[in-house]
């Protein structure tokens, strides 16, 4: 076992408990504290993977920009523990043997599948600079394009947030 | 076994347990917050097979994913906000208007 593997294990742990924990929890502001475990866990992972440019982006924008609206929702909404109902209970009987089988198949796949051969390139690990030079030169036109949807999301939540319903 | 391996297995994993939160919590934010889970896991697998094929085409497109999710976590807040000031609930069982 090399202290790569030893320390991808420990993060993976903290991520699947964090992910196990947003589903057990009952508040959603103990939902999304532990999202932002997940998401830490992963920005880790993505440094082991070699993706450092990925997993400052990752601490930036998803547990900084996006689970900063998620917690200031809820505590604007005030939102307070979900409530249980018959259909839940039957969706929770009928949805976790469900969810493992998912898992089950998809996990079972994905760990058997072989890739292809490999391209010509070196190994992906810190290529941060290549990374950037090949946004914006052979993907700038989506890249440009992301631009575009930002601009509708953001007309989007304006007309949303002022139109009386 | 590469590093690439576990974390693909690991993106299964959270995967599904995104699926089973969105299937069975019964609250609008917290369904929200399963799908932003299950959108880290499929760039997981993005940043684990670019590793394994050495093809950087992988990272590029876990970028293009953050974009797009941060622009659907704006609007999903407008909306559930929208729902919540409506139907004074964030319970989905609540919100059955497209309902027969």
């Amino acid at each position: 076992m090399t202290v790569e593997l030893i320390l991808f294990l420990l993060l993976a742990v903290v991520a699947v408990g964090g992910a196990i924990n947003l589903i057990a929890q009952t508040h959603p502001i103990h939902s999304a504290l532990s999202l932002i475990v997940v998401m830490v866990a992963l920005a880790g992972i993505y440094l082991l993977l070699g993706a450092e440019l990925l997993a400052m982006v990752q601490i930036i924008v998803y547990a900084g920009a996006i689970m900063v609206l998620f917690v200031f929702i809820i505590m604007l909404l005030n939102a307070g523990k979900e409530e249980r109902t018959a259909i839940s209970r039957a969706a929770t009987y009928l949805g976790v043997p469900c969810g493992v089988l998912l898992t089950a198949v998809l996990g079972w796949r994905m760990a058997m599948s072989q890739p292809g051969p490999l391209a010509p390139g070196a190994d992906t690990e810190g290529m941060s600079r290549e990374l950037s030079t090949l946004l914006f030169t052979r993907y700038v036109f989506p890249f440009e394009l992301t631009s575009i949807l930002i601009l509708v999301a953001i007309l989007g939540v304006v007309v949303l947030a002022k139109r009386e319903m | 076994m590469p590093l690439a391996s576990y974390a693909v297995v690991l993106s299964a994993i959270l995967f599904g347990l995104g699926a089973l939160g969105f299937v069975f919590k019964r609250n609008i934010i917290t369904i929200f917050m399963s799908i932003e889970l299950m959108l880290n896991a499929v760039n997981l697998s993005f940043v684990a097979f670019s590793r394994m094929r050495h093809l950087l085409e992988g990272q590029v497109f876990v970028f293009f994913v953050i974009v797009v999710a941060s622009a659907e976590a704006a609007v999903g807040m407008a909306i559930i906000m929208q729902v919540a000031r409506n139907r004074q609930s964030l319970n989905i069982e609540r919100i059955d208007l497209l309902k027969l």
